[in-house]
């Protein structure tokens, strides 16, 4: 039994953890402009917090 | 006597039709608005009205935050796409109307922007009998001088 709980946590702790990164960098900002070029803003960028805010509020 | 309240209905037809085209082909969009640059929205697939004057609302300040951030410095933003876990908001400009939509989580941007103006193009695009070019001469055959 304690060996089951130690493989758990082994396994599912890093798992947790990844999948948590990437659902935090699947949160960005993608600016296109009129010359063709495109930026993305990931969080954490100057000015993205408040264009995911803004998004979250009209969703 | 002038008619102006049937101008407005028609005006209002149009961006109604285009967003039912738009919901049509698009299974990931699931709300969108057409508005003009002065924040008057001209059609909405939301049932609520004050849900949608939301979604203008947030549209225009998304544009504004955009517009003022550092990474487009002198260039002229014309869309933007903020992706978030629990879904996407799209917003396109072309001239003085724009679209804005919420989609489901992780759409695909490419195909959703391209709808989108898609959409904006047939609003835009001018009347085919305003712009129906007259018919073309057709040039007489030039006859070699003997």
């Amino acid at each position: 039994m304690r060996r089951l709980l130690a493989l758990l946590v082994l396994v599912g702790g890093p798992l947790l953890v990844i999948f948590r990164r990437r659902d935090t960098r699947h949160e960005r900002v993608s600016l296109y402009y009129d010359d063709g070029s495109m930026v993305t803003l990931e969080r954490g960028a100057p000015g993205s917090e408040r264009l995911l805010q803004l998004a979250r509020t009209a969703l | 006597m002038s008619r102006p309240a049937e101008a407005v209905r028609l005006d209002d037809v149009e961006p109604a039709a285009a967003l039912a085209d738009l919901t049509e082909i698009s299974s990931q969009i699931e709300s969108a608005v057409v508005f003009r640059a002065d924040g008057s929205m001209l059609a909405s697939t939301l049932a609520d009205d004050v849900r949608a004057e939301r979604l203008v609302g947030s549209a225009r300040e998304l544009l504004e935050a955009a517009t003022a951030s550092p990474a487009g410095a002198g260039r002229t933003l014309t869309q933007l796409e903020v992706a978030l876990r629990e879904g996407s908001v799209f917003v396109v400009l072309d001239g003085e109307l724009g679209v804005a939509a919420t989609t489901t989580s992780s759409p695909t941007a490419g195909l959703v922007l391209y709808d989108l103006r898609t959409c904006l193009r047939s609003l835009s695009a001018p009347d085919p009998e305003e712009s129906a070019a007259p018919p073309r001469r057709r040039r007489a055959k030039k006859t070699a001088d003997a």
